[in-house]
């Protein structure tokens, strides 16, 4: 039985404090921990499948233009060798978040350089390897495509664009105003686990192991690109060796795997290289943000201004959403925003963790420590007296805010010196030592989720849902969830995630998972209860359960009779989304070392003050956090993409050459998490954490690079090459 | 050594967590795909199959080294040691135990070849190896979180839980010391 519950009002009775079992929100170890640290967790290529052949990709060594022959001859011969598929349902980009349809196909058309062109398929992996370096392709290059973003005329993003009041004429007027313009490069994803897909035919009916975030949209993608119906495909992704939006959608190996499959009559596995993962997948797109604010005496803005520049191929719908929060993040009542998308033939620019923000908040909360110096105030202080009230654009007003809490309990966790602030005030040695500060934010996000929840006979419980599990923690909380409503120890409920026989969850992606999910295992559970309640002739909002048993000392066991209760839960946002502004809010506080000698900047110190509703599990919570915060180190200090200016071809496709964070480059890093319960968020309380943790910590780090060498940066990463260049004499 | 009925030259086997098995015919295959293709072994894991991300560390009699980096057949008679040879579900080992009570992964999929590199490292200490964070080239290395930090940056871990790894890895080295 399916109930079916849509959320048009704040659910502010947080039926979830009521229960008794007290286990939700407790830093319970993950529930498939021993799994993953014994090595026994499989993911997508792991499973053992019989008779399985091996496919590796080829890819173009062109920017565009078109495939005119492949010369099958020249490896079919070689040892091992089945065959070389290039059939034109290949895919050839990764579809979008949520894209709900197959992403683009046609092999033969080549729109970026390292576009995946043919697949080849051999007994075993170094065969097929062997024949894909050995494929001749010839080409018609088709000559001029751009690969600059400055060198196009782009496309305004009309519904990104405000024009509010009169921002020239408040920067004018106003009694402090900058004019700043950030770069930031473009980054990757770079999920520890490459893209992977095992595919097995049996009959008409298509299962494939691959490593996606979203099987909801997923399936339909791939049923789409196959011209198949959904009913004849399985998708199963129990364990996702990482995502970060590059596994939102299906991309090219599993289109590939599932096509040589079927024509080869036998298994197919197909894993991409690191360096096929860099080149066909999703990048983040390069941005150039111009920040125009204007503040009165006390600091409060009369103006703001946030234009961007953002990079994508033809055809693609996603454009980085660089302004998400700074629609809504601070006051102003003249504004100018506009979004812009520049059409190049890079590879696909796709979410890569916390779209929009995790560039946008860097830039606008470095602009903003450059405005609270020239007024001559302390950056938290700024920032506390331009929290509006209401939505400055929609008017709408905001489902909770804890900006202010997060400032004020970060700051004193921290150690922050409130006042007016000068650089280079403290040398060790060869280093400057500095303190910097940024806000947090990311809009809240909540989506339709679908979970069976069975209460069975012996008194345990098992969740399904298709719902993913990419180390978020969603095994866990679910655990704890249902656990909490009904009553048992979270070991007695066994989640299976990941599989599309089972009802469709919301995917991971966008931070939603948790609150989406949850809130459909909550539906499902409170409908059990209330079934629970019936049997002892009490009603649902009364029913106390403990440890499997009522306080009046009936058991599960008794109650159902020997019979198992199943409900599926399905939840489903309604009014809630368009009558608030829902975000989490947060700020972060670093201390660096910069060498005076070198640029080079250290991490000394790093802390995180957020909140995000109801914490589910403090452990799996501060977790996400921590995650974020280290990759807005990245972000602030190492990360970025290269492209050669001659056929845009991504220089540094590797874990070598694009640096993410190591382990010597993370300190020891504080998280406070700052509990509320947001109704309006969902019926749970809850909002997402996945990607908070990286809204803006970039720009603490770079916040404080100034602070401690006087280097005043605008394009991130700083490297050690522009810290000295921009560090005085 | 009897395999499988038949008196084999050790040289012509690897021992793996214990048990011998032949070596592959074909030369290029790495000592990881070995692993992960032809034993079943999939704990240990292939994250860039280019030496750069430390996810398929596993210990060849003792060393920790990065499996992708070497072919099967260079190791006639060695003994290896794979995440599955350190402890199962049942038995973990008290890193595989700090690891779960520090959070000290998220998808889990680098956190074989962090174990596995932990378990060397700390023996590494023990020798007196000195490392770059180390206070001197000659005699003891103090056991600090950067000595640990320094050690394991071979060791990525996209989803950025060092910071509980790093706990997970003193939790256990104080207890050894204690």
């Amino acid at each position: 039985m399916t109930v079916h519950f849509k959320q048009d009002e704040p659910d502010n009775s947080n039926r979830l404090d009521g229960m008794k079992q007290g286990v939700l929100g407790k830093p319970m170890p993950r529930i498939e921990g021993l799994a993953k640290v014994t090595g026994t967790a499989p993911y997508a290529a792991e499973y053992p499948v019989e008779n399985c052949a091996e496919g590796v990709l080829v890819t173009a060594t062109i920017t565009r233009g078109e495939v005119t022959s492949i010369d099958r001859k020249s490896v079919l011969s070689m040892p091992g060798v089945i065959a070389v598929i290039d059939d034109e349902k290949l895919c050839t980009r990764a579809a979008q978040g949520t894209a709900n349809e197959a992403p683009m196909q046609g092999p033969a058309q080549v729109c970026y350089w390292g576009q995946p062109i043919a697949l080849v398929v051999a007994k075993t992996f170094e065969q097929a390897r062997d024949a894909a370096k050995h494929l001749n392709v010839e080409y018609r290059v088709e000559e001029g495509a751009p690969l600059d973003p400055g060198e196009v005329e782009p496309e305004e993003q009309e519904d990104e664009t405000v024009h509010q009041g009169d921002l020239a004429h408040a920067m004018a007027e106003a009694a402090h105003s900058i004019d700043v313009t950030y770069t930031t490069k473009g980054h990757a994803s770079a999920a520890m686990e490459p893209h992977a897909a095992i595919a097995e035919w049996d009959g008409h009916k298509l299962t494939v192991h691959a490593s996606l975030q979203m099987l909801n949209y997923n399936i339909t993608e791939l049923a789409d690109a196959l011209d198949m119906e959904e009913d004849d495909v399985r998708l199963i992704s129990r364990y996702v060796g990482g995502g970060f939006g590059s596994k939102l959608g299906i991309s090219e190996e599993v289109v590939a795997a599932a096509l040589a499959a079927k024509q080869v009559g036998r298994p197919v596995r197909v894993v991409q290289s690191r360096q096929q993962v860099f080149q066909t997948v999703m990048r983040r797109s390069e941005t150039t943000q111009r920040l125009r604010l204007a503040a009165d005496d006390n600091g409060k803005l009369v103006g703001f201004g946030h234009e961007a520049l953002v990079s994508n191929l033809p055809g693609e719908s996603f454009a980085e959403p660089v302004l998400q929060s700074s629609h809504f993040l601070y006051g102003g009542e003249n504004r100018e925003l506009m979004l812009n998308v520049a059409r190049i033939h890079r590879m696909t620019a796709g979410s890569v963790r916390a779209p929009g923000e995790a560039v946008g908040m860097p830039a606008l909360e470095s602009a903003m420590d450059v405005l609270a110096e020239k007024v001559g105030i302390d950056p938290v202080e700024l920032r506390l007296r331009n929290i509006p009230e209401d939505d400055p654009e929609e008017g709408l007003p905001f489902s909770s805010h804890k900006l202010a809490e997060c400032l004020k309990q970060g700051a004193q966790a921290f150690g922050w010196e409130n006042g007016p602030r000068k650089p280079r005030q403290r040398r060790e040695g060869e280093w400057w030592i500095g303190i910097g500060m940024a806000s947090a934010a990311r809009v809240h996000n909540v989506s339709e989720a679908k979970a069976r929840v069975t209460l069975k006979a012996d008194g345990t419980a098992l969740v399904e849902t298709d719902m993913t599990d990419i180390g978020t923690g969603t095994y866990t909380i679910l655990a704890q969830i249902a656990g909490e409503m009904l009553g048992l120890d979270p070991k007695r409920v066994l989640v299976e995630l990941g599989d599309t026989r089972h009802p469709r969850g919301p995917g991971s992606g966008g931070s939603w998972g948790a609150a989406s999910i949850g809130s459909a295992v909550y539906v499902a559970c409170k409908a059990i209860r209330e079934e629970l309640a019936t049997k002892i002739g009490t009603s649902e909002d009364k029913l106390e359960l403990n440890e499997g048993r009522t306080p009046t000392g009936e058991s599960l066991t008794d109650l159902l009779e020997g019979k198992d209760l199943a409900r599926e839960g399905h939840y489903e946002p309604g009014d809630i989304e368009d009558d608030y502004t829902a975000s989490g809010f947060g700020a972060f506080f670093a201390e660096v070392r910069v060498n005076h000698y070198t640029g080079e900047t250290r991490v000394d110190r790093m802390l995180g003050a957020f909140g995000f509703g109801r914490v589910l599990n403090a452990k799996t919570a501060r977790s996400q956090c921590i995650g974020g915060i280290t990759w807005s180190i990245g972000l602030a200090l190492t990360e970025a993409l290269e492209f050669d200016p001659r056929d845009g071809h991504l220089v540094n496709c590797d874990l070598a050459e694009y640096h993410v964070p190591v382990h010597r480059d993370v300190p020891d890093l504080d998280v406070v998490l700052v509990e509320e319960r947001d109704g309006a968020a969902s019926p749970i309380q809850a909002k997402g954490i996945g990607e908070l943790g990286m809204c803006g910590g970039a720009a603490a780090i770079a916040n404080a690079i100034y602070n401690a060498c006087g280097a005043r940066l605008y394009d991130y990463p700083m490297t050690p090459d522009r810290v000295l260049a921009g560090m005085p004499d | 050594m009897v395999l499988q009925g038949q008196e084999v030259r050790l040289a012509d086997t690897i021992t793996v967590n214990g048990t011998a098995y032949p070596i592959p015919d074909d030369p290029r295959v790495s000592l990881l795909d070995f692993l992960r293709q032809h034993i079943g072994l999939t704990g240990t894991k292939k994250g860039c199959d280019h030496g750069q991300c430390g996810a398929c560390t596993v210990l060849v009699n003792g060393v920790r080294i990065n499996s992708c980096l070497t072919l099967a057949t260079m190791h006639d008679g060695d003994d290896v040691t794979t995440i599955e040879g350190l402890g199962t579900p049942e038995e973990p080992s008290a890193l595989q135990r700090a690891f779960v009570e520090h959070d000290g992964y998220q998808c889990g999929y680098c956190t074989p070849g962090q174990i596995c590199s932990a378990t060397a490292m700390l023996e590494e200490i023990a020798a007196g190896w000195p490392s770059d964070a180390s206070e001197t080239l000659n005699g003891k290395v103090r056991l600090s979180s950067e000595e640990i930090r320094e050690r394991m940056s071979g060791n990525l871990c996209r989803c950025g839980a060092y910071a509980n790894i790093v706990a997970a890895i003193e939790d256990v080295a104080a207890g050894d010391r204690s």
